[in-house]
């Protein structure tokens, strides 16, 4: 079916690999851990069926047509299907050599083109962007709209999702974090701060506990102001250019400041930088320096443990659940350490809820893009949640506590969300006291 | 290709959003997990409710469109392939648990039901429902049903059959027939509900399932046992039942599955050794204790070069965790597996893997062959790449060796995997003339139109007199 020129489909054995795709041997055992599977209940909408999808495009039996698209798109690239993978396919890797492939070959949407080469490039102007939102939430607007029923008239879901941001910090913390905070008492450690977009733009009191974290075990902190997006959005949305193009900029930075590791409290952005090694493996004058980077690069739970950690800490009362986010637990493999950095805090009374490492539909865009699938991932999430009893929920990624907090309200729960190092800063701001 | 005019009434019937027709939705229902098998279907329903599959079948009935149910799309012989188009019905959405009834220790379940869910659904309130294939986190009761699902626990509690009361089947005409029910005793008419288990959607689709339950055993305890020979290993396992000790596991895994296990996990397991067996006991703590120490010794006197007991629960995974990788550990060798379930008398399983063996070397390829030893359930399991023309003509050979093999030794053809496609051509090497004209007799008196699930366990080809046909699902090469 498919043409001499490969018009139909992915040109065969080409991208994404075909090889790859032949070692699927369809057993399904992925359906059963899949999200977008168990909301939907269809295979087109499973890991087994979109690597199907693109094995037929690569043999030419299917084009690249608009569904075909969509539903490369549908994947939250949880990464939960290539954990019970019997044959070791890494099924959301496929996925998104599809979107990679779809980028170079599909004429893609101005607005897509300008947010990955123009806007995400630059602090700067993606601060200037979230404008209008903080203008909204602080100016009674919000109110307003939330009120009236305004915002159902608004196309796709905007009405919906403009209610899922946090209320914004009065400004962004990397213009008022210093290039570097010193150590309190002895320092024992100099420690880059990877500070993420969106934990900046958002969380920005989140990220300052961090730093203040850090500081207080010895750690000098660096945290440049230069810093660019991580990556991964671009490249989740196939853009690798604008991804390859940003992870070569964060590694030249931070080579400049000699710091022993790179901590991040993001989750994404230390599933990127611990990735950068791979992205670049093939570019002969990075492979070197992506390599070094990479191997520096830790979580902030993750170093935390790895230090002889400040003890002395005050009392946080809280019945704690923590949610696993996807870029720690299988994009990194950390979940044992906020455990132990949660259960370390006194006070702090720690109860697993099921499924705790499932994802909860936040992804990235995805609540914005798929709203309707995003919501029934997440009412599942907010179930096991609930049953917990928990009053906070802890997650360390900005998108998984957006989609938590949104959730929480969702459902009407009387609980909080929260990243775990906050939980441990205000032990030892407690202490302080 | 349907009319319009049926896409129409489908739609009508199941509801638009239950209704997928698609190129990206029919490229996703061709196939299920049945190595290079595939078609693609003319479009896929998602019924709602009993009545609806009555509806959809009466409409195949009238407008001639051929109805293939699925569940999870598990299966490993290609029954829910539809190979011959038609409409994919896809019955996931009647998925609950209706009750459990603790009195009478039944579960009545709706077909899309996870086996899984079911197991911890029961064993919260201590009870036990045993079949327990391999696919069970995501495989569904009426799959498992349809294909009379076996598992690991099979030689103990037996299979998906000896756990079905009864049925509520939808024909292929349309009508709703209720089989069986909750009395241990009932000799009314013809044991319908036997006749529906194991049909793979060619008589029927089933859309309520009466399973059996019973108490879960209270303790349990898991032994690893290596052997030098093969022949010890399988002498060790007729002389436990020889004992009368009947453990729900008794597997083994042969040399080239332990040295693939071993590149895969790194887990230490001795290369040298020919075979190995997970042995699994439970039931009340006394006996289980009592019965260990007895089946320990039975293995010392068949030579055992090293046996390991498990502890704890920890202990229990971690000796299974070679068992359990010997899939994976296999499947990552090569692109293509292709696992077969040939089965024997259990006195035979060494000669069996012998036979394997022997194929493997004259065909040159790779077989592990690990599996049920105590049911005589075995997979050999050939790893291989279905871009290797030359390989895979070899490959087609080996299994045809392997079945003849199995009954030779005086066993059959599946074990619990089914007909299907791929053993479609196998069938009169078992059943002989005579067992597929009575086969066929069913099949025409239940289905005269022929519209449930075609072209499968060699019914239709049989009829029209000629060699079991199959639609290749071909790579690029």
């Amino acid at each position: 079916m498919a043409d001499s020129n490969g018009q139909k489909g992915f040109a065969p054995k080409r991208v994404p690999s075909y090889d790859e795709l032949l070692n699927c041997i369809r057993c399904g055992l992925c359906l059963s851990v899949c999200p977008t599977y168990r909301q939907a209940g269809t295979e087109t909408n499973s890991p087994r069926g979109r690597v199907a999808l693109i094995r037929a495009a690569a043999e030419g039996k299917l084009e690249l047509s608009p569904n075909f698209v969509d539903h490369m798109y549908r994947c939250l690239n949880c990464m939960a299907c290539a954990a019970v993978c019997p044959s070791g396919v890494e099924a959301h890797e496929i996925i998104v050599d599809a979107r990679i492939e779809i980028d170079n070959k599909l004429p893609q949407p101005a607005i897509k083109n300008w947010i990955f080469e123009g806007l995400v490039p630059s602090p700067g102007r993606m601060e200037a962007a979230v404008w209008p939102l903080r203008l909204y939430q602080r100016s009674g607007l919000r109110w307003l709209a939330e009120h009236t029923g305004v915002l159902n008239l608004l196309p796709y879901n905007l009405g919906k999702t403009a209610q899922m941001p946090p209320t914004l910090p009065m400004s962004p913390l990397r213009q008022r974090l210093p290039e570097v905070t010193p150590a309190r008492g002895e320092r024992r450690y100099r420690v880059g701060f990877f500070l993420g977009c969106a934990q900046s733009l958002l969380f920005a009191e989140s990220s300052a506990a961090t730093v203040r974290v850090l500081s207080r075990n010895g750690a000098e902190v660096v945290t440049p102001k230069g810093a660019v997006c991580c990556g991964m959005p671009a490249m989740a949305y196939g853009d690798l250019d604008s991804a390859l193009r940003l992870a070569r900029q964060n590694i030249d930075l931070f080579e400049r400041t000699g710091v022993d590791a790179i901590v991040t409290d993001c989750a994404t952005c230390g599933e990127s930088g611990k990735h950068y090694r791979e992205w670049l493996k093939h570019d002969p004058a990075y492979a070197e320096k992506a390599e070094t980077y990479s191997s520096r690069f830790r979580d902030i739970s993750e170093f935390l443990t790895e230090i002889p950690l400040d003890d002395r800490l005050g009392e946080v009362k809280a019945k704690v659940t923590y949610h696993d986010p996807c870029h720690l637990v299988r994009g990194q493999g950390v979940s044992a350490q906020p455990r132990q950095l949660l259960q370390g805090i006194p006070g702090v009374e720690l109860v697993e809820m099921k499924e705790a490492d499932w994802c909860c539909g936040g992804a990235g865009t995805y609540a914005m893009t798929h709203y309707e699938m995003s919501m029934g991932i997440l009412d599942r999430k907010m179930e096991n949640a609930a049953a917990t009893g928990a009053e906070v929920i802890a997650s360390g990624c900005p998108v998984c506590q957006m989609q938590l907090a949104y959730g929480v309200k969702r459902a009407g729960l009387p609980a909080q969300v929260t990243h775990p190092i906050a939980l441990l800063d205000k032990a030892y701001e407690n202490r302080d006291r | 290709m349907f009319e319009q005019s049926t896409l129409a009434e489908l739609a009508r019937i199941v509801g638009t959003a239950n209704l997928l027709t698609s190129q990206e939705d029919l490229a996703c229902y061709g196939f299920d997990a049945t190595p290079r098998l595939g078609h693609w279907p003319d479009a896929v329903a998602k019924p709602g409710s009993t009545d609806e599959i009555s509806q959809i079948l009466q409409l195949a009935n009238r407008a001639g469109f051929k109805v293939v149910p699925r569940g999870a799309g598990t299966n490993l012989s290609g029954g829910s392939v539809p190979i011959q188009g038609g409409l994919v019905v896809q019955m996931n959405r009647l998925n609950r648990i209706l009750e459990i009834d603790t009195e009478n220790l039944t579960a009545l379940v709706e077909p899309g039901v996870v086996t899984s869910d079911l197991h911890s659904a029961v064993e919260s309130i201590g009870l036990f429902y045993p079949p327990d294939p391999g696919s069970m986190t995501v495989s569904t009761m009426g799959g498992n049903v349809a294909e009379n699902a076996g598992g690991l626990r099979g030689l103990k509690y037996g299979v998906t059959r000896d756990y079905v009361m009864g049925l509520e089947v939808v024909l292929p005409t349309g009508e709703v027939i209720n089989t069986g029910g909750k009395t241990v005793k009932n000799v009314t008419g013809y044991d319908l509900t036997r006749l529906m288990v194991g049909s793979e959607g060619t008589l029927g689709i089933i859309t309520k399932i009466l399973a059996r339950l019973i108490p879960k055993p209270e303790a349990k305890k898991t032994m690893l046992v290596y052997y030098r020979s093969l022949n010890d290993a399988a002498e060790t396992v007729s002389s436990i039942i020889a004992h009368r000790i009947i453990p729900p596991t008794l597997e083994f895994l042969d040399n080239v599955t332990v040295r693939c296990v071993e590149q895969y996990i790194h887990a230490g397991l001795p290369l040298e050794m020919e075979a190995i067996l997970l042995i699994e006991m439970d039931g009340p703590a006394s006996v289980v204790e009592e019965d260990g120490d007895r089946v320990v010794q039975v293995c010392r006197q068949h030579n055992a070069a090293e046996i390991q007991v498990s502890k704890s629960a920890e202990d229990s995974l971690r000796l299974a965790a070679g068992r359990r990788a010997a899939l994976p550990a296999l499947a990552r060798i090569k692109p293509t597996m292709v696992l077969e379930d040939a089965t024997v008398p259990r006195s035979q399983v060494a000669a069996m893997v012998r036979r394997v063996q022997r194929i493997a070397e004259t065909h040159d390829l790779l077989i592990g062959t690990f599996g049920h030893a105590g049911d005589g359930n075995l997979h050999p399991t050939i790893v291989c790449d279905e871009r290797d023309h030359d390989e895979m003509a070899r490959v087609e050979k080996a299994v045809d060796e392997i079945f003849r093999a199995a009954l030779e030794l005086g066993g059959t053809l599946s074990g619990e995997h089914g007909i299907g496609l791929s053993k479609a051509p196998f069938m009169t090497m078992e059943l002989k003339d005579s067992g597929m004209k009575a086969t066929l007799a069913i099949k025409r008196a239940l289905d005269p139109n022929n519209v449930l699930n075609p072209g499968k366990m060699y019914i239709d080809d049989y009829a029209a007199g000629r060699k079991a046909t199959k639609d290749v699902l071909s790579p690029v090469s």
